[in-house]
């Protein structure tokens, strides 16, 4: 009691009482963290948004208001328009066999098995190791000479070394080749949100439904998928998003080739708005992921919203 | 016959973790051994070219340090990293902390704000960026890296704080207030120091963000001296169509390790963080 009477009577800095107040000393603890996310995204991000509505490249910075020119332009362009269809396929190609490797994989991460952890930090690693990296070893792996998928299947007698594929200079193999190496750097995360949603599920739950009558497929179709849905979703959500802006495995991969076969949006923004300097139509052909990204945002929140309620 | 099913069905069990673990860990088999191979054992397809068919050899790891700006690419990283963990610890934490407290749902919804841009992609931020980066004299520089990355490791970090301190109890403060302690003060004696394991995590993952990135270090930087380890290693060692497999696989592995060690340690954190909305 003498100690709290000491402090109180010494007499409060005025800085100390405005520190005590709980929204000013709030407000002053958020922004920083807010201030520097509006200053280098909400700001860049308006700034996008008015690049492609004018005529600005690095060699000519004028900021000369175009309207929709520049998204006429680029949707004029059959490399465009491939573009944006090939965005569409390596997403969902590889968010789909992602997603079936994750299942499968996370059904069999449920049961236990000797060395289990060993197995899941080894199926950890395609996420956590820096995606250029591994891609880069998927370039040996696909090499058009060195091969060790060639190396093997000729070692089968499946082909023959003349007419062993060419995984990276053939249009469709080159796409099949990036869904496949981005839905294997995906699958792991798909398994992980697999396992963190079907652990979550209370036992008593599945077992009533067993005592009530409920089959292997009816609890996995009726109960588990139903529960599992909000946390896998926000799992896709991250995905999505993060295939359909990519632009590293196709830049290090293909770079964009054969002939614009596995070109994609981010991509191209790269190429038009970065290596040849116009700024305007990089921003323009950037834009065109916005709607998706807004719905999928969407999507996200809506899932966050319904598990408070 | 029963047991010849089971037996049969523990044979497919197996053959299906044999599969998922080849599916993963292939490729960085093929880095590891590549990176130890002589070049006259890696390009002689007469070879098996799943094992050594020479004694392994140092030479890609040595010419990687002597010959190449590796060393320099790993220093690049390795400051980039630690000053980007400094700043947002030093924004994430106060932020994470005032979100957590805040009163009725607007904290919530500031932090989910605050979290949705995590989703805004680099792809449709480097255009602008480079012009800022550019009007700021940072182009071809790494501290533009140094400036940008916290734009994704603050609200990523904000929002896996928010989630530590709102199961940190609130009594604990108020202890401390009621002692006489202002409000900061028990937030730094009192809550800070029982959040250390939330700090810790945030720590490693914001080192790991930033080793991982790749769009922004392309976009900004073209001078060899100023890339970061990711970069350099996928960019630098590729000269015109002449690939040095061995030093590129070898400088991927050295690269890669430190990350995958830190998240098979911390993985069970990250996703806490990352569906931190959606399981409670």
């Amino acid at each position: 009691m003498v100690a709290i009477a000491e402090k109180a009577a010494r007499p409060a800095s005025r800085l100390q009482f405005i520190l005590d107040r709980p929204g000013v000393l709030g407000a002053l603890f958020v922004s920083p963290a807010i201030l520097y996310v509006l200053a280098l995204v909400g700001v860049p991000f308006l700034l996008a948004i008015y690049y492609s509505l004018s005529a600005f490249t690095i060699y000519s910075q004028s900021y000369r208001f175009v309207g929709l020119r520049n998204f006429v332009d680029i949707v004029n362009d059959p490399v465009f328009r491939q573009t944006l269809l090939n965005t569409f396929v390596f997403t969902f190609g590889s968010q789909i066999l992602g997603l079936i490797l994750g299942k499968f994989g996370a059904l069999m991460l449920l049961r236990p098995f000797p060395g289990r952890k060993l197995v899941r930090a080894l199926i950890i690693l395609p996420w956590a190791v820096p995606v250029a990296l591994a891609t880069v070893a998927w370039e040996w792996m696909f090499d058009s000479l060195y091969s060790v998928i060639n190396w093997m299947l000729i070692a089968l007698g499946i082909i023959t070394r003349s007419h062993a594929p060419n995984w990276l200079g053939t249009p469709d193999l080159a796409m099949l080749c990036v869904i496949v190496v981005n839905a294997w750097r995906f699958f792991p995360f798909a398994i992980v949100i697999f396992l963190a949603g079907i652990t979550a599920i209370p036992q008593d739950v599945l077992d009533a439904a067993t005592v009530d009558g409920a089959g292997f497929w009816r609890r996995n179709y009726q109960i588990i998928l139903p529960m599992i849905a909000p946390i896998v979703v926000v799992g896709l959500v991250f995905g999505i998003v993060f295939t359909f802006t990519d632009l590293s495995i196709v830049y290090l991969l293909t770079n964009g080739g054969p002939v614009n076969a596995t070109s994609v949006l981010g991509y191209e923004g790269f190429q038009v708005g970065i290596i040849s300097g116009d700024v305007a139509h990089g921003a323009a052909i950037s834009l065109f992921m916005l709607p998706l990204l807004f719905v999928l945002v969407l999507v996200m929140l809506r899932m966050i919203r319904r598990q408070e309620i | 016959m029963p047991k010849l099913l089971a037996a049969a069905r523990e044979t497919g069990f197996y053959a299906a973790v044999l599969f998922f673990v080849i599916l993963a860990a292939f490729p960085f088999y093929w880095m590891l051994i590549t990176a130890f191979k002589t070049n006259a054992d890696l390009y002689d397809l007469s070879n098996i070219p799943f094992w050594f068919n020479q004694w392994p050899t140092l030479e890609h790891v040595r010419y990687l340090f002597t010959q190449t700006l590796f060393a320099r690419w790993l220093l690049n990283s390795l400051i980039i990293g630690v000053i980007v963990t400094a700043i947002t610890l030093v924004t994430a934490l106060p932020a994470g902390y005032a979100l957590a407290r805040m009163t009725g749902r607007s904290g919530e919804s500031l932090g989910i704000a605050v979290f949705m841009t995590y989703l805004v992609p680099p792809t449709l931020l480097f255009l602008p960026l480079s012009r800022v980066v550019s009007m700021l004299g940072l182009q071809d520089s790494m501290w533009s890296l140094v400036l940008v990355y916290p734009t994704f490791t603050i609200p990523f970090c904000t929002w896996l704080l928010m989630g530590f301190f709102k199961a940190v109890p609130r009594e604990i403060e108020e202890a401390a207030v009621v002692d006489g302690c202002s409000i900061l003060g028990a937030f730094v004696k009192m809550v800070l120091p029982v959040s250390l394991p939330g700090i810790l995590t945030v720590v490693i993952f914001t080192f790991t963000l930033t080793l991982q990135e790749f769009i922004y270090a392309l976009t900004f930087i073209s001078s060899s001296a100023q890339k970061t380890i990711t970069l350099g290693v996928a960019t630098d060692l590729v000269r015109g169509d002449i690939y040095y497999w061995g030093e590129l696989m070898a400088g991927a592995l050295i690269a890669s390790i430190p990350v995958a060690i830190a998240y098979s340690l911390f993985l069970d954190r990250f996703i806490a963080g990352i569906t931190g909305g959606a399981v409670k």
